[in-house]
């Protein structure tokens, strides 16, 4: 019999049991909650009068809607303007109390996106089967659990059984081969992958993203890759266990601790696919052919090399992709065949569960440090991912580099990347984000996105403009 | 929860590609703390040519003429034809919601993206899945006569079009059952109580770390 695969295991080792219609019964190890789509499942809980299975395996903290600005965050929860994000941000807080769910509140020191928390406080933790009412759960693949989103209904599933009905998916291997060239990041290894197998190339797989180059990434890298399985249709992507897994765990405020430690440790050390497992569907890419990306579209998979042109529909032999690339064109309101680094942009937004951890703002600090945001830049924003991120950069004199350089630096959260908040984009400009959406509309009304890794928006602020990452010198 | 058993009903065609849970509920309106109310903002941004606010009264703004739910001859409709990759995006629930507030009972496409399907079910929404020659045939019969309407019949898993021909459709089981039951899934996952709980004894033996994140 051929080997096991990361998700068998996964899947195995969390299987309650098979239902009579095809469908199985899998346990969820670990819940988390946000304000936007939890109210409507305790609503469902209280109606029912149902009690949450087990509330220690939940965790929760509002992240969509919160303002990103001092002055609105100084007054914790009561300083939020807006009233009905008010309103759903002291909801989340209510039914956290009345379910006895812990809550890391908005004026928390640990609050942050949730998929930046998780992994930060190791309450994400290997082997696990996660699920959150959002579809960027994927990021905790990267710890090599088994993560997924979930809508509203599961939401209050999962509270009141512990249990998730699910179909087992295919298997689907990514490996990308060899080393990335310097300046080519994990955004930019996910961008391609995402331009190779297009927004449905994984629909119906959970991705293992493999290979050397997978390997070479950190685990925060490889959380931005795992992060956007879901655009490429996957509901999940892991990586397998390794040293820098294990690693990375260690001493975690959640994490476990002496006997157990090891006895976890070695367990964590199978999470990996076996030699001879078999996967529907390998997909190669040679890590020396990827360049940095931007997309110039409203799909993540409209994306071209920085050094590229934006492409011309007429070239797509497929009507409705043709229809799809016109339409695109339209909203972002550009020419086909223009070069990338000729499109003027008007906002720049470093953050996101995509690439809001220290290790982007490092790399995008490296690269305004000393320099100034160009004229035509109206704003912009670094928005941390959490509470710790944003001290820690603080200790290491981030901030400071930020805001000489003319950047905003705010407050933890979702902040410009949905664009619930205050921080959105005016109807017709354009923003180099380091976010995962770039649908019409995703960052505010008219708003036109283009994905890019931390780095290229923070070159992307010093020129107005996109420039290749490797040609620019760091400090 | 909602049944789905057979639906008669004027088509809507939506000829779009990749159509995100964004577009058909933006995210300002994911403020509510309710599960109805949302059919006004359905495909808000291409719908109205203003920037919708969440509760604001709908009545007054300029609609825009060019998007096809605008057009009077889709007034009423009850079944969307969509193309691939439907759903696609964020996984919240106010999309299947919008779509039911708003009267839609089916949606037929070449495919759907993974959570907005499931988030359907949940709904009492049916997802009709058809090849791609298909739904090129329905767009433009829907598009040659106005008035065109389906009759969907979920048991005999069939699509009848006005002329009589009948299309026949996948669905898996399991899904099929819980939508002409109309099933509540939580009652119906709590009749496996006893295994959960047999489980969960088992997993924490095994992993004990996973029972004690205390936190220090
Ligand atoms: S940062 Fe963006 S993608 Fe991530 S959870 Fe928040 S809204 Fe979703």
């Amino acid at each position: 019999m051929a080997g096991l695969t990361l998700y068998d295991k996964l899947w195995e080792s969390h299987l309650v049991k098979n239902l009579e219609d095809g469908t199985s019964l899998i346990y969820i190890d670990l819940h988390f909650l946000h304000e936007v789509t939890s109210p409507q499942a305790f609503e469902g809980l209280r109606l029912a009068g149902r009690k949450p299975w087990r509330a220690g395996a939940n965790m929760a903290t509002p992240d969509h809607n919160v303002p990103t600005t001092k002055d609105e965050r100084s007054r914790g929860v009561e300083g939020i303007l807006d009233p009905t994000s008010k309103i759903q941000v002291k909801s989340l807080d209510s039914n956290c109390l009345e379910f006895g769910i812990s809550e890391f509140q908005i004026d928390d020191p640990r609050h942050g996106i949730v998929h930046v928390i998780g992994p930060e406080q190791g309450r994400t933790l290997p082997g696990m089967t996660i699920v959150c009412g959002d579809s960027h759960t994927s990021t905790h693949g990267a710890l090599g659990a088994l993560a997924h989103g979930i809508g509203t209904s599961e939401v209050e599933h999962v509270l009141a059984t512990q249990c998730l009905v699910q179909k087992k998916a295919k298997n689907m291997l990514i490996k990308v081969n060899g080393q990335l060239n310097p300046g080519v990041t994990a955004k930019d290894v996910v961008l391609a992958i995402i331009g190779h197998i297009g927004t449905a190339g994984g629909t119906g797989y959970t991705i293992e993203f493999g290979g050397e180059a997978i390997q070479s990434l950190s685990v925060e890298g490889r959380m931005t890759v795992c992060n956007m399985a879901i655009e490429a249709g996957a509901r999940a992507g892991i990586v397998a266990v390794d040293e820098k897994t294990i690693e990375y765990v260690k001493g975690r405020p959640f994490a476990p601790t002496g006997a157990t430690w090891d006895l976890a440790e070695a367990a964590w050390r199978d999470l990996v696919s076996d030699a001879d497992a078999v996967f529907d569907a390998v997909v190669e890419l040679e890590a020396s052919d990827i360049v940095p990306q931007v997309s110039w579209g409203t799909s993540p998979e409209m994306v071209a090399p920085v050094t590229g042109n934006v492409p011309d529909p007429a070239s797509m032999s497929n009507e409705s992709k043709r229809n799809n690339y016109q339409q695109a064109l339209k909203y972002m309101g550009l020419q086909a065949g223009v070069p990338i680094q000729s499109i003027q942009l008007d906002r720049v937004f470093i953050g996101s569960c995509t690439n809001s951890r220290i290790e982007d703002l490092r790399a995008a600090a490296a690269v305004v440090k000393g320099r100034k945001v160009a004229a035509n830049i109206k704003e912009a924003l670094v928005v941390p991912g959490s509470g710790l991120v944003k001290t820690q950069a603080e200790l290491e004199g981030l901030d400071k580099i930020f805001t000489e350089a003319g950047l905003q630096w705010r407050e933890p959260g979702c902040s410009m990347c949905l664009a619930m908040n205050a921080d959105q984009l005016g109807e017709g400009e354009h923003c180099a984000s380091t976010s995962n959406r770039n649908f019409e509309g995703r960052q505010g009304f008219g708003g036109r996105t283009h994905l890019v890794s931390p780095a290229m928006a923070a070159a992307a602020a010093v020129h107005g403009h996109f420039v290749d990452i490797r040609e620019v010198e760091l400090s | 929860m909602k049944k789905f058993i057979s639906e008669g009903g004027l088509v809507l065609p939506l000829d779009r590609a990749n159509v995100d849970t964004d577009y058909i509920i933006p995210k300002q309106f994911l403020k509510s703390i309710k599960r109805t109310g949302f059919g006004k903002n359905l495909f808000d941004e291409a719908r109205y040519l203003d920037k919708g606010l969440p509760d604001a009264d709908c009545s007054g703004r300029p609609i825009n003429p060019d998007f096809v739910m605008n057009q009077s001859r889709y007034k009423g409709v009850s079944i969307l034809l969509a193309r691939e990759n439907f759903g696609c995006g964020s996984s919240r629930e106010h999309a299947p919601w919008a779509l039911d507030d708003y009267g839609f009972r089916c949606v037929i496409a070449p495919s759907f993206a993974d959570i907005f399907f499931n988030n359907c079910v949940k709904n009492g929404i049916l997802l009709i899945v058809l090849k791609d020659k298909i739904v090129d045939k329905l767009f433009s019969e829907t598009a040659a006569n106005e008035g065109y309407r389906l009759a969907v019949d979920l048991p005999s898993q069939t699509i009848t079009t006005p002329s009589g021909e009948t299309i026949a459709f996948e669905i898996e089981e399991s899904r099929k059952n819980i939508l002409l039951n109309g099933l509540d899934d939580i009652s119906l996952t709590l009749q496996n109580k006893e295994d959960i709980q047999a489980y969960e004894t088992g997993w924490q033996q095994k992993s004990p770390w996973l029972f004690s994140q205390l936190g220090s």
